[in-house]
């Protein structure tokens, strides 16, 4: 049963190629069809060889299968092989089965889009891509992964590319990963040179060893590899790129960029936790970070305009919330979030492409508002939804942030302290969303309402289907789209119990892969009681909060979404004008003074020089190359004479 | 004579010669004729590359299919060629690029000298690899400049005389050096052991019988002919000229073949003839070849001529042999040949491309490129892999030789692997700036009607693509090939000079 492993990543792969040749011919709706089907056959696989697994003693479920070997040289050799252990099946389970629902709704989705079966060549491509990432039995096939879902990143989030911003949008994506990938390729090169090896499992593998690492070699390879999980996992300061992504079609939005590919950081960090172990250091620059990032996000998200990038900023935010789990040594409360995390966030993020489906590509949420009635499965899901996200007991996600939030009182007061700020701004934007789009007056007949203010991005979202005719009502969405919602409607709010306090399903599943890394919590009932009781307590103040402002106040609400928290606190605007003045007129120094007057001019200027003197010395005949051929061979002669001379001598 | 009975190495470089002489005898009016006669030496030759692959022994780490005739007997001069793991698919990658060149391009006029002149750049190119005989070496190396003096300067674009020109004199300049290190050479040995050789493996085993800075001085002739080929910072100015004046089969072989005639003879002469010289001057060789990728990197990030781009983005990659070369490890030298291979693979496909873009828009200017991947979807989806595979995606051809450059330079040359790997994410900046302003917004009226490519074009693209695959997917069969020859390499310069390489990279011993 275990060795069904292979099948899990075949099977898209097998989508993709299949597609490629022929998901022309097969067209819409079929080409969705078959890439649907492919990822659910991957999810099957993957529950067949998770009840294998089941089937092994506890504290042996660690199995190595290798397909074949891909890079051998000298004594560096890496396999493309799969490591099936608790993590990777935890991991595979969860990304084919947010998968397929996304899968199923795209198909709905892109309805009418020219480009359709392209679209799902990309998804199953991603969705191979990604287990690979998840799968992989070494450091470099998760790099493999971890790069395969880099580029269909790119392809996807510029599938509209005749947008500029789509275009734009993808091409940072893709460069400000890479970024991190420098962290992760040179982690790779150190523990190579340390360890000798890259695979993870065995005796001799990477697991095993890594913890006898000198600490700063320790440190220095989880630094380098926090610096790839920062880039793909966009924490600060590389997560400008996921509010740009937010390009891509929302499918997309939801799989790759909330659900799947974003939390590979969390899943890499997990993965190499003994390395973790040996480098205290490291878990602190990590906790930091990812409460950073949680608490700056949170803030941005409480003025955005747009709908996407509201959830786009709340992702950031709630994967600064794993990083911090990670680095107060939670890892079974990250993958937890992780989890319920995909369920709700990809839920929101559905259940915002069913609004601006319904809405005829409007994305700015000044236009939206009283959608419940008309739109009511799309509403009541992602009511379901903002309750998880917002941490209201006892839907999935007050569990598992409230298992984030007690393992940072256990180790430090301060990070504690910023979660519980962060959630409460969580339940605030989220509740703010809620209210825009959902309740209140209906806003999407005014002529748009504040397009004077100009800066709110809402471009169509659609290239081709954007041509129906303008303000029609509002509809609710074909039941390709509704069922995905509704399934993980069910799932966000019973996700908790995977891992409830006191039974800890999830906990002693995982454990064997942390054994006594993992935090344990040492804190009594009543305490655990009474912090659960202050997140839920600031969870209802921000739902409060927002209410009072967005609900019953009738006075525009612009005075709470200043401006410099749209504009993210500027810093993608500073970097982008650093690289766009001083580091490009640096480039365009180099290229056309440096290289062009200077070496070349250089160059150019002996040649004149040559050919003055040469005209002065009557030597032009009829080309100019023979005369310095001649040129040529007269100094090689002299020096030839001149080596002669001089080793005759000696 | 080698076991296969049939003097396959000779006939790799005869065939194209001939083929060159049958063209020539081709009465210019039969157009069809010549190009047949063409495209047919091609095939034959990829066809003798196909029964070398097989014929090589990969356990094999020496010269193999020897072939040894005397020359000039008085001189020690003799006509002697070899094959090992590091030439081998160089030889194939030449043989196997020329029919994807010739036939898949077509010149705008006078095909009949154009493609006599082609058959004889291969005949050299394939000349260069096999040598084993120092001479023999000098006289291909300088062989092949000029039917690309010809070819430049007579199916070129607008600058084409000065690029000509420029690509000679530099090359020339570089060569001058090279004779007068390899006369030296030959007289020194003689001095040493009698013998007036020129012999590659005889004067290379006989490490010794030239002194320590003589060898220094020699090795340093030797590396100026091969730096201006490859080219190395600041060596490297003539390649953007020849590259983006060549016509298209030219830029082809220029930046799939000819460039590595200067990461070749580095490891071929540098390495082999004077180990202890090139262990000493590793470290600014190395130094010369980061700055190349980085600086190679962010001019081509601002040229404003797509072939321009392509032309400077050689010179990083380029730049990565060279690190991976003068690494000494296993991996790195590996990555290096590897890595030579499938440079000439993806920047071959590459000047394809934008020649196919030139045909169809006669313009390389990157501003007047729009929104293509709306008019021709098939020549963008193309691109993007082959620039996926230039920018060194996993899977694909060329991560697998920068990877093992950049893994085998860490552990004996740290800091500059470290900042080598800032080339990785400027090849991403370039390459998909480049993509997004070609391909990517909205078609303006004059990209509007451009055609994707047709059946013929397909058909040229198609093997080369399969090769980025292949080669990224399953390198082992590679691999394997080259790894004894460059253990052998690096064995060479360990006995000779105080370097040893680090237990963990090395074949035996490590895990």
């Amino acid at each position: 049963m275990l060795s069904a492993v292979w099948l899990v990543p075949a099977l898209p792969l097998a989508g993709f190629l299949i597609l490629l040749a022929a998901g022309r011919k097969l067209g819409e709706p079929a080409a969705g069809w078959l890439a649907t089907a492919m990822v659910t056959g991957s999810f099957v696989a993957g529950l067949v060889t998770f009840a294998g697994l089941l089937g092994e003693d506890e504290h042996h479920r660690q199995f190595v299968f290798t397909v074949f070997e891909w890079l051998p040289s000298g004594s560096f050799s890496v396999d493309v092989g799969f490591l099936v252990d608790p993590l990777s099946m935890a991991m595979v389970l969860f990304v084919t089965g947010v998968g397929a629902l996304i899968h199923l709704y795209s198909i709905g989705y892109m309805h009418g889009d020219p480009r359709f079966h392209t679209f799902f060549v990309y998804l199953n491509l991603f969705a191979f891509s990604m287990l690979m990432l998840v799968l992989g039995d070494n450091l470099l096939i998760t790099f493999l992964g971890w790069e395969g879902v880099g580029a269909c990143s790119y392809l996807l989030v510029s599938f509209w590319f005749e947008r500029d911003s789509a275009a734009v949008a993808g091409k940072k994506a893709f460069v400000t990963n890479r970024v991190g990938d420098w962290g992760f390729m040179v982690a790779m090169f150190l523990t190579f040179t340390s360890l000798g090896t890259l695979t993870y499992a065995g005796e001799e593998g990477f697991l095993e060893n890594a913890g006898a690492l000198p600490e700063a070699t320790a440190l220095g390879i989880a630094l380098l590899l926090f610096v790839g999980a920062a880039g793909k996992s966009a924490q600060l300061p590389l997560y400008v790129w996921l509010p740009d992504a937010m390009e891509g079609p929302t499918p997309v939005s939801a799989l790759i960029h909330a659900a799947t590919m974003v939390t590979a950081g969390v899943y890499l960090m997990a993965r190499v936790n003994p390395l973790l172990d040996a480098a205290p250091t490291a878990l602190t620059v990590i906790a930091v970070i990812g409460a950073a990032t949680a608490l700056f996000a949170a803030t941005c998200a409480v003025a955005q305009r747009d709908i996407k990038k509201v959830l786009a900023y709340s992702t950031i935010s709630q994967l600064g919330y794993m990083f911090l789990a990670i680095g107060v040594g939670a890892y079974v409360a990250a993958i937890f979030h992780m989890i319920t995390h995909a369920f709700f966030k990809a839920l929101l993020f559905l259940g915002a492409g069913s609004v601006i489906h319904g809405l005829h590509d409007e994305q700015d949420m000044r236009r939206m508002g009283g959608l419940r009635k008309l739109m009511p499965i799309t509403a009541g899901t992602f009511i379901v939804a903002w309750l998880a996200i917002a941490g209201i007991p006892p839907f999935s996600g007050f569990w598992s942030k409230d298992e984030i939030l007690a393992a940072a009182w256990d180790s430090n007061r301060l990070l504690w302290l910023v979660g519980v700020v962060t959630a409460l701004l969580t339940a605030y934007y989220m509740s703010r969303q809620v209210f825009l789009v959902f309740f209140g007056p209906p806003r999407w007949e005014e002529e748009h309402a504040g397009a004077s203010s100009g800066e709110a991005r809402a471009e169509p979202e659609h290239e081709p289907a954007a041509a129906e005719a303008a303000p029609a009502t509002p509809h609710e969405s074909p039941p390709t789209m509704t069922v995905p919602l509704v399934v993980l409607a069910v799932l966000a709010a019973a996700g908790g119990v995977l891992n409830l306090p006191g039974v800890l399903t999830l906990e002693h599943f995982l454990e064997p892969v942390f054994e006594d890394r993992l935090h344990h919590l040492d804190i009594p009932a009543g305490v655990l009681i009474s912090l659960a009781a202050v997140t839920v307590v600031g969870a209802v103040i921000g739902i409060l909060a927002a209410r009072a402002i967005y609900l019953r106040s009738t006075r525009p609400a612009e005075r709470f979404e200043p401006e410099v928290l749209r504009r993210a606190w500027g810093f993608d605007q500073a970097l982008a004008g650093f690289f766009g003045g001083p580091g490009r007129a640096f480039a365009n120094f180099t290229s056309r003074v440096l290289d062009g007057r200077g070496i070349d001019g250089a160059v150019n200027g002996v040649a004149t020089l040559v050919r003055g003197s040469g005209s002065r010395l009557r030597l032009t005949q009829t080309g100019y190359v023979r005369n310095y051929a001649l040129f040529m061979g007269g100094g090689a002669v002299l020096l030839l004479a001149f080596f002669l001379f001089r080793t005759g001598v000696a | 004579m080698n076991d296969l009975g049939f003097p396959l190495l000779s006939a790799l470089i005869v065939v194209p010669v001939l083929g060159a002489v049958a063209v020539a005898l081709v009465p210019r009016s039969n157009a069809a004729l010549v190009r047949g006669v063409g495209a047919a030496t091609t095939l034959v030759v990829a066809a003798l590359s196909v029964w070398l692959l097989v014929a090589f022994d990969a356990s094999d780490a020496g010269f193999q299919l020897g072939e040894k005739y005397t020359w000039i007997a008085d001189f020690g001069i003799a006509w002697n060629l070899g094959v090992d793991g590091i030439s081998l698919f160089l030889v194939v990658l030449t043989a196997l690029l020329y029919p994807i060149a010739v036939i898949g391009v077509r010149p705008h006029h006078d095909p009949k000298p154009y493609l006599a002149w082609l058959l004889l750049l291969e005949a050299g190119c394939i000349g260069v690899f096999l040598s084993l005989d120092l001479f023999l070496f000098f006289v291909m190396f300088e062989i092949v400049l000029v039917p690309m003096y010809f070819l430049i300067g007579g199916w070129g674009y607008g600058e084409r005389v000065y690029a000509a020109l420029k690509f000679f004199l530099f090359t020339m300049a570089g060569s001058a050096f090279m004779l007068v290190g390899i006369v030296a050479l030959a007289f020194l040995h003689q001095q040493a052991t009698g013998e007036l050789t020129f012999d590659l493996v005889t004067i290379a085993e006989a490490q010794g019988s030239i002194a320590q800075t003589t060898a220094r001085w020699l090795f340093l002739a030797f590396a100026v002919a091969f730096a201006v080929k490859v080219p190395l910072f600041p060596l490297h100015t003539w390649l953007p000229d020849a590259h983006t004046q060549a016509p298209t089969a030219g830029s082809v072989i220029l930046a799939g073949v000819m460039l590595k005639l200067g990461t070749y003879g580095f490891l071929r002469f540098g390495l082999y003839l004077f180990p202890e010289a090139a262990a000493y001057f590793a470290p600014f060789l190395v130094t010369l070849g980061v700055i190349g990728i980085i600086y190679g990197a962010v001019v081509a990030a601002m040229q404003r001529d797509l072939k321009r781009l392509v032309a400077y983005s050689s010179v990083a990659h380029l730049g990565f042999i060279v690190l991976g070369t003068f690494a000494f490890t296993t991996q790195g030298l590996q990555g290096g040949v590897i890595q030579m291979v499938n440079h000439g693979i993806s920047t071959g496909a590459l000047f394809l491309l934008v020649g196919m873009i030139y045909e169809r828009r006669h313009t390389r200017e990157i501003a007047e490129l729009k929104g293509l991947q709306k008019a021709a979807p098939v020549l963008a989806g193309v691109f993007t892999v082959v620039m996926l595979s230039s920018i060194g995606l996993p899977g694909l051809n060329g991560f697998v030789g920068e990877f093992l450059i950049l893994l085998g330079s860490f552990p004996t040359r740290r800091w500059w692997a470290v900042v080598a790997t800032v080339g990785v994410i400027l090849a991403a900046v370039y390459l998909l700036w480049a993509y997004q302003r070609v391909f990517h917004g909205a078609p303006d009226e004059a990209n509007a009607g451009t055609p994707d490519m047709d059946r013929r074009e397909r058909l040229v693209m198609a093997p080369l693509l399969a090769a980025i695959v292949f080669l990224g997917v399953y390198p082992k069969p590679v691999l394997e090939r080259i790894e004894p020859a460059v253990d052998r390499l690096i064995a060479h310069v360990e006995a000779s000079s105080d370097f040893s390489q680090p237990e963990v990279a090395a074949t035996e011993g490590g895990r």
